[in-house]
């Protein structure tokens, strides 16, 4: 600060919206603390009244997440001493491991779907996105317009036709067809946004590589996608996540094969009741990748969010 | 040139490609390049088929559907045109019309909040005080989580006694914990959906007002200094004025996506207790995969969508009108 001003918020003022904003920061950052600690906390920890804020860390939430049990006596016990950690973890409770549980699959579905679906559209999107910022396409406003208009209808107008579709094409409860729906749900972000990035970009950069003997085609994966890869790494993010939270397509179209974790993870229920530790260790493994995905986004998330409305 | 031969030079690429290299390069992009409308077709067309398929065609068929009594767990029923008896029903339908209220109140009351708050908040953080970005990022957090997965976990939060916030709550109030039940009780169970829904979303409002206040060249202000106008004055006819462009399109995208709101309110409440909390998306999730009326369930949804992309059109030219001022 070299130069006086006489607009720039004073010492005391900054204080005050500091200590503020920090007081809605921590109510918001709350829940989502409780969510992880009651990851690691055990059954009786998760219910305690009053909620326990400190407590003897345990994996018992994690190995129910994983696992599915089934009670044992201690004469059983006896007999089979745990051989494991994660046993001795169930045989504290009472229980044997069995074998695994099914959140492992709902899991790897929700990676397979999400990941599959997101190459489609980013590449889909980039193909559409280069054509609307550069050729004059006929009714270039009006199928702009058209491609977001996809995104206002509730996903559930739309569920009953593409459920009877997906029954007579076979696709019902399988990846492919998860796949192409998220693509398609996620083509009207990925047009709007990578266009934006790709306006950024100055003709001139190929215009000199048509002059040197390129094609449009290679100056377009030569000159134009590597200009645009840190915009197609942040479409390629938003629509990962998209795809990885979408809940309502997914709990009316999958019930096992390609169920993805959203709508498995509620139903995780224990012996006696929800099973609240394991729900929260569940909800943590599938939580934590978006933060850290949100905290690198930053710089782009404004851009995300408003389908490239604002760019700040 | 016909569509045919631009196809054919596609398809001989390879083979052109390789005389190519004997060939001057102004030559050869004569010869290899495709004209520049058939690659922006080559480019546009899979995406524009893709949301045919997926979105235009479901959506003609709904409208079809919803002029008949199909259901479709009865597969072998004979199917009969029934006209706009279904759309008739629907509008007349007093149920409905109070899931129409419950959502036109969780729309006014999340979207009211969520300005209130999130401008308030971006206001704060424009101070530019020490760690303001570090603050932000913590403050963002919820909004890109799956509202499903977090939706259920707040049922937790929300248990009587137990729960986080019945626990903080009484700790403010003094009110015993174990008293009240957000998601159990007819009257705060309305409240319970907002509540979260402005936990996690408005961040989203705030970020957008942010964009708008650090658009406000700092001139102006400096010029109504100059001018002796109150620090309220600037704030009524500075501020305000600038920034109402941007939050007038953050409360389009959250109207829109509230409208379609599911996944969250049916994890939190389900659309209980009785039906205070069902949002329209819910009753037609209900009507058109748990009662399995087909037909009935796709006129309900064409309201529902022209009700949506009609409010929407009006509301986007009078944020055009806005901006020009």
């Amino acid at each position: 600060m070299s130069s006086y001003s006489i607009t720039a918020p004073t010492t005391a003022q900054k204080w005050g919206a500091g200590i503020l904003v920090v007081l809605y920061a921590v109510i918001t950052i709350l829940p989502l603390l409780w969510i992880v600690t009651t990851g690691f906390k055990s059954q009786n920890d998760a219910i305690a009244y009053p909620p326990s804020v400190l407590f003897e860390p345990t994996l018992e939430g994690y190995v129910n997440l994983f696992t599915t049990q089934t009670r044992i006596s201690d004469e059983e016990l006896a007999e089979n001493p745990p051989e494991t950690w994660y046993d001795e973890i169930a045989a504290d409770r009472g229980m044997s491991i069995v074998g695994p549980s099914r959140f492992g699959g709902r899991f790897l579905n929700s990676v397979i779907i999400g990941f599959g679906s997101t190459f489609l559209s980013v590449f889909l999107g980039t193909l559409a996105a280069y054509a609307f910022s550069r050729y004059k396409v006929p009714l270039k406003d009006d199928l702009l317009f058209f491609i977001l208009s996809t995104r206002m209808m509730p996903p559930i107008a739309v569920a009953i036709p593409i459920f009877l579709m997906f029954r007579s094409l076979g696709l019902s409860d399988t990846h492919l067809g998860m796949i192409l729906l998220y693509t398609a749900v996620n083509l009207s972000l990925s047009v709007w946004l990578l266009k934006g990035f790709i306006d950024e970009i100055p003709r001139e950069y190929e215009e000199a590589a048509l002059i040197d003997g390129y094609t449009r085609f290679q100056a377009f994966v030569k000159v134009v996608l590597p200009q645009a890869a840190t915009g197609i790494a942040s479409t390629a993010i938003f629509c990962l996540i998209f795809a990885w939270n979408e809940y309502a397509f997914a709990v009316l179209l999958t019930s096992g094969n390609a169920q993805t974790a959203p709508p498995f993870i509620p139903t995780i229920i224990g012996v006696t009741g929800q099973d609240w530790p394991a729900v929260a260790a569940g909800a943590t493994i599938f939580l934590v990748p978006v933060m850290v995905f949100t905290i690198l986004l930053r710089k782009h998330l404004l851009r995300g969010i408003t389908f490239g409305a604002v760019r700040k | 040139m016909t569509r045919k031969s631009s196809e054919d030079r596609f398809m001989s690429e390879t083979a052109i490609d390789r005389v190519a290299q004997a060939t001057p390069p102004r030559v050869a992009r004569r010869i290899r390049g495709l004209p520049d409308r058939a690659i922006a077709w080559i480019f546009i067309a899979p995406t524009i088929f893709l949301l045919l398929a997926v979105n235009i065609f479901p959506l003609v068929w709904t409208i079809r559907l919803s002029f008949t009594d199909y259901r479709v767990n009865r597969p072998n029923n004979e199917v009969e045109w029934i006209g706009l008896r279904n759309y008739e029903r629907i509008l007349t339908d007093s149920d409905i019309w109070k899931t129409m209220q419950a959502t036109a109140h969780f729309l006014f009351w999340t979207i009211a909040i969520q300005v209130l708050i999130g401008f308030t908040l971006a206001w704060l953080i424009n101070k530019k005080f020490r760690g303001s970005n570090f603050w932000t990022t913590v403050i963002v957090l919820p909004m890109m989580l799956s509202p499903a997965v977090v939706g259920n976990f707040w049922t937790f939060l929300y248990q009587p006694q137990i729960g986080l916030f019945n626990t903080v709550v009484g700790f403010f109030t003094g009110a015993d914990p174990a008293s009240f039940s957000m998601i159990g009780d007819v009257n705060l169970a309305p409240w319970s959906i907002v509540i979260v829904d402005t936990w996690m979303w408005t961040p989203f409002v705030m970020l957008i007002c942010l964009a708008g206040l650090r658009s406000i060249p700092e001139s102006i202000y400096e010029a109504a200094e100059c001018d002796r106008a109150s620090k309220w004055r600037q704030f009524w006819t500075i501020t305000v004025p600038l920034v109402l462009p941007f939050l007038m399109l953050a409360v389009l995208f959250r109207g829109i996506e509230n409208f379609k709101m599911f996944d969250l309110v049916v994890q939190l409440t389900g659309g209980g207790p009785g039906n205070t909390t069902t949002l329209t998306s819910i009753d037609l999730k209900r009507e058109a995969f748990e009662r399995w009326r087909t037909g009935f369930a796709s006129a309900y949804a064409i309201i529902l969508f022209v009700t949506v992309f009609g409010l929407a059109s009006i509301y986007v030219k009078a944020l055009n009108k806005v901006k020009e001022r």
